[in-house]
């Protein structure tokens, strides 16, 4: 690395500094909007800047009323059906992204291009080209409205990411190494169970966070395929919260949901950055 | 020699096995295909198949809350679509947004991935601290921006120099403007992101070679960053913008597309599921699809942009 100046050093610091504050203001803004009490949510005119800013008086009440109904509550319901669909989503994905990353990146057979160019194809594709269809379709087999109805989408929406990013971690694992372990005495599961799924995991691991953070985000199917709480997810619900009259946006309660679904992604965020950062940039790279 | 002697061995050896050989591939073959074949099916049955499906259905005049009058209408559909100014509106509007962000995102992006790059220390808290925008459901980063500029709850309207009283979402430009807002701040990480992984794989060599002959720090950048970095770009922005085209999230959650700023995917979803218009909202879809595919060739023809993977084995 090369040597730097004294003001190069303190550009860089600055810059830095502004990026996380870039990152991270507007998730503390939110946190604060969650914490005020319905008398100081609106804004006071003599309260200034700062006031705005930082809660007078903070309060756990906007997270208790949002479960304090449990399951006939606003937000219970949507919040299971988003961990839910969003786990069942991402368990049946990798498992099919796993299955065809390992044809992709060991076998050798005809066709293997066309799965690779598909799945981009895929992932290129616009959501809203296939609602109307998905909601016709799903609505003659039952399917509206149902936790499958959404998980369907989902797993096959975010297959190309999952098989990229598993194509890249396979071709990396050494798979002399299974060979290697049966020359040494191991029978081919232990082979396999042994040096080959240690191998693979972080992959593996990876691509789940990526389908996972994928399902959770979704708005579009969430809203156009579901019309109650018996599958609609946080971010659908989040658009139908009402506040004590019909005109007033609850802004605190919103803010309070907003918060407890964002709290999953940032420990995700900080347990795994290396392996999330790894994995959104795997297929790129080589591009 | 030895070494070379054995394989030649080897070889002879096989060759009467050769039927065995080939039995072996046509079985890799099969297993490839069958391993293959559950994520194919998958990802044809909510794409593919809907797609066709959407075709079929905009040839139709189908509305849910009329399903008796269902009948076979041709193109008029499309000729509906395509002579509303309710249509070209969205499309400037989607279009709009689309530029604008991605313009936005790619000199914030590479300003911030430069950033990382040249990081002695603290790549770890920036990497963390990027990825969080990118982690958060798109639908509560609207929320926040929106809660931020509306009147009664924002801080926005207490700096100086913004009206107490300003309505950010009552006028069309104003309201697009938080709407990039929201969308360059979630996205703009992702490009960061990939960007960086570009940079990294720029030899360090050639900017010693580059500052002996002479060359400054911007010269550097366009002659050799650029560049080199072109296959990285082409990418990024690819991916971005067939994203940013979709944009529905934010302007659903901030306007609903009041004030002239629905896009084409607001406009879609407003048929499909809101009026129940199946007939006219496929052929809103089946349009969308086309000018993502019409995107996506610009990109690969005219820009050169190399798909993932086609290197690949």
């Amino acid at each position: 690395m090369e040597t730097r100046s004294p003001q190069e050093r303190i550009i860089w610091l600055l810059g830095l500094i502004v990026v996380i504050f870039y990152a991270l203001f507007p998730v503390l803004w939110i946190i604060s909007l969650s914490l005020k009490t319905p008398a100081t949510v609106t804004v006071k005119p003599d309260e200034g800047f700062w006031g705005t800013l930082v809660p007078s008086d903070a309060t756990f009440k906007n997270y208790e009323a949002l479960f304090k109904d449990g399951l006939d509550g606003p937000f219970l319901k949507p919040l299971i059906n988003s961990i839910g669909i969003a786990l069942i989503a991402t368990l049946i994905a990798i498992v099919l992204a796993s299955f065809a990353a390992y044809a992709i990146a060991r076998l050798e057979f005809p066709g293997k291009t066309l799965v690779l160019g598909g799945a981009l194809a895929i992932a290129m594709f616009p959501p809203i080209s296939t609602v109307g269809p998905l909601f016709d379709m799903w609505r003659s087999l039952g399917l509206y409205d149902t936790w499958p109805g959404l998980i369907i989408p989902y797993l096959s929406f975010s297959l190309p990411l999952a098989i990229y990013t598993l194509v890249a971690f396979f071709r990396e694992i050494p798979w002399d190494l299974e060979q290697a372990a049966q020359v040494d005495g191991a029978t081919p599961f232990q082979a396999f169970r042994k040096v080959i799924v240690p191998l693979a995991t972080p992959g593996m691991f990876t691509a789940a966070i990526l389908v996972f953070i994928f399902a959770w985000n979704d708005f579009l199917f969430a809203i156009s395929l579901t019309s109650s709480d018996a599958s609609r997810t946080v971010p659908a619900a989040l658009a139908f919260f009402t506040g004590d009259s019909q005109f007033t946006q609850p802004f605190a309660n919103i803010a309070a949901a907003a918060v407890i679904v964002t709290i999953p992604i940032i420990v995700f965020v900080l347990i795994f950055q290396r392996r999330i950062v790894a994995g959104l940039t795997s297929g790129a790279v080589k591009g | 020699m030895e070494a070379a002697s054995v394989p030649a061995r080897a070889g002879e050896e096989n060759e009467p096995k050769k039927r065995p050989l080939s039995e072996r591939a046509r079985s890799e073959r099969r297993l490839g295909w069958l391993l293959c074949a559950p994520a194919v099916l998958a990802m044809l049955l909510v794409t593919a198949y809907p797609i066709i499906y959407a075709f079929v259905l905009s040839l139709q005049r189908l509305d849910l809350r009329f399903p008796d009058e269902r009948e076979f209408v041709g193109l008029s559909n499309y000729v509906d679509v395509l002579t509303s100014s309710l249509w070209w509106t969205d499309v400037a509007n989607t279009l709009g947004v689309t530029l604008v962000s991605v313009t936005i995102e790619f000199v914030l992006g590479m300003a911030i991935a430069l950033l990382m790059h040249r990081a002695i220390f603290g790549r770890g808290v920036v990497r963390t601290s990027v990825l969080i925008p990118y982690g958060i459901v798109t639908v509560v980063a609207a929320f926040t921006w929106q809660f931020a500029f509306q009147p009664d709850t924002g801080f926005v309207n207490q700096l100086p120099f913004v009206a107490d009283d300003m309505n950010w979402f009552g006028d069309r430009f104003s309201a697009f403007f938080v709407i990039i807002l929201a969308e360059v701040w979630k996205t703009t990480p992702f490009i960061a992101l990939l960007l960086l992984a570009g940079l990294t794989t720029i030899d360090d060599g050639l900017y010693e070679a580059a500052k002996v002959d002479g060359a400054n720090a911007v010269q550097r950048f366009f002659r050799i960053t650029l560049p080199l970095m072109k296959p990285a770009i082409l990418v990024a922005l690819l991916f971005r913008t067939l994203d940013a085209f979709r944009v529905f999230d934010s302007i659903f959650v901030m306007t609903r597309g009041s004030v002239d700023t629905e896009s084409v995917s607001i406009l879609g979803y407003n048929q499909l599921i809101a009026r129940l218009n199946l007939g006219l909202g496929s052929a809103v879809s089946v349009l969308i699809f086309l000018a993502v595919l019409m995107i996506a060739i610009l990109f690969v023809k005219g820009f050169g942009t190399s798909v993932p993977g086609k290197d690949q084995r």
